[in-house]
């Protein structure tokens, strides 16, 4: 048991989360008290004792599910007979059982026999779960039995169902035929462990924490996950950037006002009296690279730049291509982040001449318009690839800036490695900025705030 | 040391749970169970509104031990957390010792040493909560409430605590518990918390529940509701969860919901009556407009 374990936890660090020694102990330890045919608290025992943050969940359960997998009920593929249309029927049987427990137990049969049956796996094939689940879906067509669910639902109740009824049956049954996909993965990974050991399969089946998830390749599901993660960050890079608040939040001893109190009690000083601290208010300018080439990072600005003017009262932002123009004013009113999106999209007025990102003409149009507003409290960040199509740079006016602003920084979502090849043009900046950091992925934004204090 | 409560397995604690009205699931009451085996405080996460500090309160209640609970807050510091010095009570009493010292010898002062290890012992000693559970005698149940309000640089004070049980005290030395309490943090995640105290905790992350167990919260709480009230109350909040909402309602507000909707004595739910009372769900106006065009309730 020890050596499964052992090796669990390896994987586990494998995929990035941070198990520490203590934790690895606690683990064996809490498994001392749970038995262990009950496998939902021998789960629950782990995961209480390994997982620390609740983004790290989701992979710690693809690896558990893999690493722990059951062995098979019905021992190998078995091919039952009885035509497509059987299945067809059994599946909306299975699904539309009223009781939940006989509906789980006739769901997960009926996705055995259906990945027996149409997944056409092979043993030995390095091929992912994806690809045997894809197949075992065409073949069923679950959309086609959710709305004949739906159908069946209108007829048997007694009165025409309400809009309102309807978009409550609508969401019951999704959510069923989502049970029955979660069902035919399941079996799917249960077999391809009973082939390929479940050492082979985790690694193919890894995926990235939230926290490493690239920007400039992140999809709609990534984005949903990592502005989670974003508040807490922005939360902590506000308590950097303004960290003398608060820092001593009880100020100094206030000498004269503590002798003053003292007289009230005959010369003796029983209360104690402290200075007030003078909270200095960081003011943030960010300056965004919105253009195509960063699209998906410049996505992910935005949620920054959101989360942060509700982190800070002030935040000024502005985005550019070729142009620049303030958007704070789109965030300020805007109820959602896609509201404010989409007036940036519409409204700000970024394109001058090609839409191309001109990074030269941007800043010293910033510099004319703004330039004169910036102060010694002033952070500045600035949020680009720098590849500036082969335009001037006018890299005097990151030095101005520089000048006047208390800091200067400069976060970009290209690799290291990248920065400067091409129209790269990063250094010619970056030596006036305070730093230039590689921001791919969170964990690199958090190195950034880290760095901050 | 030895534990105050004992639990046999995680089912019991789920059943002993439910006779006090939390209606736990296994992965809570499995946590709960292992908190009390291994002597470590759990670390309950999740969004506001999901019954995290009930939780606590719902235990203590169960094992039939005191809450005593630290509300976090920005600025927390070891005076309000650990202990302080009766400032005030000391300085009267070096003064009274004074006095009482000229009456006695005609002038000669009490000996410093002796004030020193006076004014120093516990009868001077203010507890605040974290000392106070340790030092409690009785069962106690320690809530640690919104544990993310408070600078990292306080978390670290609750090590010691945490860890060993025990509260260094310079002037007196270290006080250890005589038993060891069921710890209960909370955070709602507004910021990433310190891996050192990560460490020590178990994790438990609450979410909202299941559509099943979120009606049979509804049926226990609110008495008299019908089977398929509840189940409608419940498949709405569901669908109002998916919406991207500044505030999404959590359980108390579906047990609010439910509860108005006896009141105003609905045998199910229509659309006249969800816009009427959707203002109990969701606290933002943008949110209200949102849901009902969402569920087609928004009417003329």
């Amino acid at each position: 048991m020890l050596e499964v374990l052992a090796g669990f936890i390896r994987e586990l660090r494998a995929a990035g989360l941070p198990v520490s020694l203590t934790e690895d102990i606690d683990s064996t330890d809490a498994l001392r008290h749970v038995p262990l045919e009950d496998r939902t608290g021998f789960k629950n025992a782990l995961a209480a004792t390994l997982v620390k943050s609740h983004a790290h969940r989701k992979t710690f359960d693809a690896v558990f599910d893999i690493w722990f997998s059951p062995p098979l009920l019905c021992g190998g593929p078995d091919v039952d007979t009885g035509h497509e249309v059987e299945l067809g029927e059994w599946l909306e049987q299975a699904l539309a059982a009223k009781d939940r427990d006989s509906r789980e137990a006739a769901v997960k049969a009926a996705a055995t026999s259906a990945v027996s049956r149409y997944a056409g796996m092979e043993e030995g094939r390095p091929v992912g779960g994806r690809y045997y689940l894809h197949r075992t879906l065409r073949h069923i067509d679950l959309d086609g039995i959710v709305q004949r669910l739906l159908a069946a639902g209108r007829e048997q109740a007694d009165h025409e169902l309400t809009e309102l009824e309807e978009l409550l049956l609508a969401d019951e049954h999704r959510n069923r035929a989502e049970r029955l996909r979660a069902e035919i993965e399941g079996e799917i990974r249960r077999r391809l462990v009973a082939d390929r050991g479940p050492e082979a399969l985790v690694r193919t089946a890894r995926a990235p924490l939230p926290e490493d998830v690239d920007f400039m390749h992140a999809g709609a599901d990534d984005l949903a996950a990592l502005r989670r993660t974003l508040q807490p960050l922005t939360r902590k890079l506000a308590a950097r950037l303004g960290r003398r608040r608060r820092h001593n939040h009880r100020g100094s001893l206030h000498f004269g006002r503590t002798v003053r109190h003292s007289i009230s009690y005959g010369g003796v000083p029983v209360e104690v009296k402290y200075r007030h601290p003078h909270p200095s208010k960081p003011e943030i300018l960010v300056i965004a690279d919105i253009s195509g080439s960063v699209a998906s990072f410049s996505r992910f600005t935005l949620e920054l730049v959101h989360a942060m003017s509700s982190q800070f009262s002030k935040v000024r932002s502005f985005v550019f291509v070729d142009g620049i123009d303030e958007v704070t004013r789109f965030f300020e009113g805007a109820e959602d982040l896609s509201e404010a999106v989409r007036r940036i999209n519409t409204e700000a007025d970024v394109v001058w001449a090609d839409g191309h990102s001109d990074y030269g003409r941007a800043l010293e149009a910033f510099w004319r318009r703004w330039g004169s507003e910036l102060s010694p409290k002033t952070t500045v960040l600035v949020l680009g690839d720098a590849r500036n199509n082969y335009h001037a740079a006018e890299a005097w006016v990151m030095a101005e800036i520089a000048k006047v602003a208390r800091h200067v920084y400069w976060l970009n979502p290209e690799p290291r490695s990248y920065w400067d090849t091409g129209d790269s043009i990063v250094d010619q900046y970056a030596v006036h900025c305070d730093g230039a950091f590689e921001c791919r992925n969170l964990k690199q934004l958090a190195a950034f705030v880290d760095h901050l204090s | 040391m030895s534990a105050p409560v004992r639990f046999d397995s995680g089912t019991q604690v789920r059943e002993s749970l439910a006779r006090v009205g939390y209606l736990a699931d296994d992965a809570i009451a499995g946590v709960v169970y292992l908190a009390d085996r291994l002597d470590k405080p759990v670390l309950v996460e999740g969004p506001a509104g999901v019954g995290k500090t009930q939780l606590a309160k719902s235990v203590a209640e169960m094992a039939g031990a005191r809450l005593i609970r630290l509300q976090c807050y920005e600025g927390l510091d070891e005076s309000k957390a650990l202990y302080e010095w009766n400032y005030k009570k000391q300085l009267l009493r070096i003064q009274a010792g004074r006095h009482a010292g000229e009456v006695a010898h005609g002038g000669g002062a009490v000996a410093w040493g002796d004030v020193e290890e006076d004014v120093f012992s516990e009868d001077f000693l203010l507890t605040r909560p974290l000392l106070e559970a340790i030092r409690a005698t009785d069962p106690v149940v320690l809530l640690i409430d919104e544990v993310d309000r408070v600078e990292v640089e306080t978390e670290a004070l609750l090590l010691e605590v945490l860890s060993d049980y025990q509260v260094s005290i310079p002037e007196l030395g270290t006080v250890a518990a005589t038993q060891v309490p069921l710890v209960f943090l909370t955070s709602n995640n507004s910021r990433e918390l310190s891996e050192a105290l990560k460490r020590r905790c178990l994790f438990l992350h609450l979410d909202y529940p299941e559509p099943e167990r979120e009606k049979e919260i509804v049926s226990a709480r609110v008495p008299g509701i019908s089977e398929h009230l509840a189940e409608q109350v419940v498949g709405i909040v569901r669908l109002i969860r998916q919406l991207d909402l500044k505030k999404v309602p959590s359980v108390s507000e579906t047990l609010d919901w439910a509860a108005t909707l006896m009141l105003l004595g609905a045998k199910s739910v229509d659309a006249d009556l969800t816009r009427e009372t959707l203002h109990v769900l969701l606290k933002y106006r943008s949110d209200i407009a949102k849901a009902s065009k969402q569920l087609a309730v928004g009417g003329a």
